[in-house]
């Protein structure tokens, strides 16, 4: 069993740069921060290294972290602009009995995170589930579609995402009905 | 010149009986075989996470009931868990049993229509009717303390909506004796009949490195012969002061982690519930039920991930807080969401009549997945 803390120095040590760090100013667990578009080659070392064996995900969650500024768009609605999107992953080992928080943050506008999907075969749903409902894309993701809105919803709306407004119509059908 | 054979689109749902709910399948046939399943979700989604958005902590408990509509005590249980670990809330030692009785209650009325609807969705009707009849019972006892039968918003930040009623305990005890000649009954009805067997053994066998892999929880990693459960492993409340064993699958009338082995896993864990009742309820101290309630729920910034053993398996929340009245976000793993996902992995290879009988051992709730 290993502490956040010293998981996060045999990170640093063995990974380096694409750590970035560690917040330890929660009331609860600390939150490893790591660069999005490397988070698959630390989820793998965190899987495969005999010492940690994190070898289940218990959660991601995808975030909208609405630390933007907010702005009018023509049509009068409060829109977020700037500041970044997360994900949070939440890991135990089933072995050694230890838990760990990733946490990456990618900018707004143009979201991009790894997949982690053929690392731990959970995150495919939930990965599915962050794009749907904030928008994230996940690179190398398999098979990247809605999961809980229907298919045909309007693309680049999100229902999560702070600023969402919801339609006036779907399908012809008027929302709220 | 060899015979050309193509495979052929077979769609089954939403509104199949044996779907449990409104769960659309995309099967992908070659004669009777499965090749491929794909799992239309959605049709019951609501946002609940949304939902919690707009609301203060504690309006956000009566929608946790209706994620898991057949556990709704342990939906209860995992969210004010969650906000209590980040307020820093002790509970008074009364509630803390009242919960874990609650909890335990449900599992066993959960796992009775778990295993009912697993016989009755191929074949075996009367089962189904003896479990339901005592769901009821379980139904009833929590009716009387606090007014509802499946939606309790019972469990509350620091506290319970009620104490329990006069009865409470009178008629637990009587339910803990009678249930044990029901699962004497079930087991000569339907867990060793000859045909629930052979319908069910050796199909869906789900070996271990793959439901870790998954991340499938409850009785599902439990019947792949793996001896995980959070009770236990990662103790919460007080379920470190009780008596209980994990039953875990073995194979014994078949291969390990086969739909039988997840059917049997829950019929021995309603045994190992009434257990720890019997262990509880005789312990109840007496107390205030109200006393710990905060008056204003503000927790500080920050985040917490907090799970518990649910029926189906971990449920997880994971809150958000930027200090203010409402949680900033609220993300739920669901044990059925996740244990969904390897459906297309049990059924490939069977026949159309084993994805019946997988997908009930599996035991999803649609409000769950969808939320």
């Amino acid at each position: 069993m290993k502490t956040a803390e010293e998981i996060f120095e045999i990170l640093k040590n063995e990974l380096g740069e694409i750590i970035l760090s560690i917040d330890k100013d929660t009331p609860t667990e600390p939150i490893i921060s790591v660069e999005p578009l490397k988070i698959h080659i630390v989820s793998k070392f965190l899987r495969d290294n005999s010492e940690l064996q994190f070898d289940s995900l218990m959660c991601l969650s995808g975030v909208d972290d609405a630390n933007g500024k907010k702005v009018k768009d023509n049509e009068g609605y409060d829109v977020i602009e700037g500041g970044t999107l997360s994900v949070y992953y939440h890991l135990y080992s089933t072995v050694l009995k230890h838990k760990i928080t990733l946490k990456v943050s990618a900018p707004r506008e143009d979201a991009k995170v790894e997949s982690v999907e053929n690392v731990w075969k959970c995150a495919d749903w939930h990965e599915r589930e962050a794009y749907d409902m904030i928008g994230i894309k996940f690179l190398n993701h398999p098979d990247l579609r809605r999961i809980l809105m229907p298919y045909d919803w309007e693309e680049n709306s999100h229902p999560l995402r702070k600023d969402f407004k919801v339609p006036e119509f779907y399908q012809g059908m008027k929302i709220p009905y | 010149m060899a015979l050309k054979t193509e495979t052929m689109v077979l769609n089954m749902g939403p509104q199949h009986p044996s779907t449990h709910g409104v769960l659309r399948l995309e099967l992908e046939i070659e004669g009777e075989l499965i090749v491929n399943v794909k799992p239309h979700l959605g049709y019951l989604h609501r946002c609940f996470e949304k939902h919690a958005e707009a609301m203060q902590y504690n309006q956000v408990i009566p929608y946790t009931d209706r994620m898991d509509y057949l556990a709704s005590m342990g939906n209860n249980f995992g969210y004010v868990l969650a906000v209590e670990k980040l307020l820093g809330i002790q509970v008074p030692e009364r509630v803390e049993y009242i919960r874990v009785i609650m909890a335990e209650l449900q599992r066993i009325a959960s796992h009775c229509v778990a295993l009912g609807t697993n016989g009755a969705d191929i074949g075996a009707l009367t089962p189904f009717l003896y479990l339901f009849r005592d769901r009821e019972y379980i139904l009833s006892i929590i009716e009387e303390t606090c007014g509802a039968r499946m939606l309790y918003n019972y469990m509350w930040v620091g506290g319970l909506s009620h104490d329990i009623h006069p009865n409470f305990v009178r008629r637990t005890k009587e339910f803990t004796s009678y249930f044990k000649n029901t699962i004497v009954e079930l087991d000569n009805l339907l867990t060793y009949n000859k045909i629930f067997i052979e319908r069910t053994a050796n199909i869906g066998v789900l070996p271990a490195e793959t439901a870790i892999n998954y991340g499938a929880t409850g009785p599902m990693l439990r019947g792949s012969g793996i001896k995980f459960d959070l009770r236990k492993d990662d103790t919460y409340s007080i379920y470190n002061r009780f008596d209980f064993d994990i039953p875990v699958g073995q194979g014994l009338q078949g291969t390990v982690g086969d739909s039988w082995d997840r059917y049997y896993v829950r019929v021995r864990e309603m045994e190992q519930s009434l257990r720890i009742i019997e262990q509880a309820i005789d312990q109840i101290p007496e107390g205030d039920v109200h006393s710990a309630i905060p008056k204003r729920i503000k927790p500080p910034k920050g985040t917490v991930y907090s799970r518990v053993e649910n029926p189906r398996g971990e449920l997880g929340y994971f809150i958000i807080s930027d200090g203010n009245t409402n949680p900033f976000r609220v993300k739920v793993r669901a044990p059925s969401f996740v244990n969904l996902e390897i459906l297309g992995e049990l059924c490939k290879g069977h026949l159309i009549a084993d994805v019946i009988a997988i997908l009930g051992s599996i035991d999803i709730v649609l409000g769950e997945v969808d939320r």
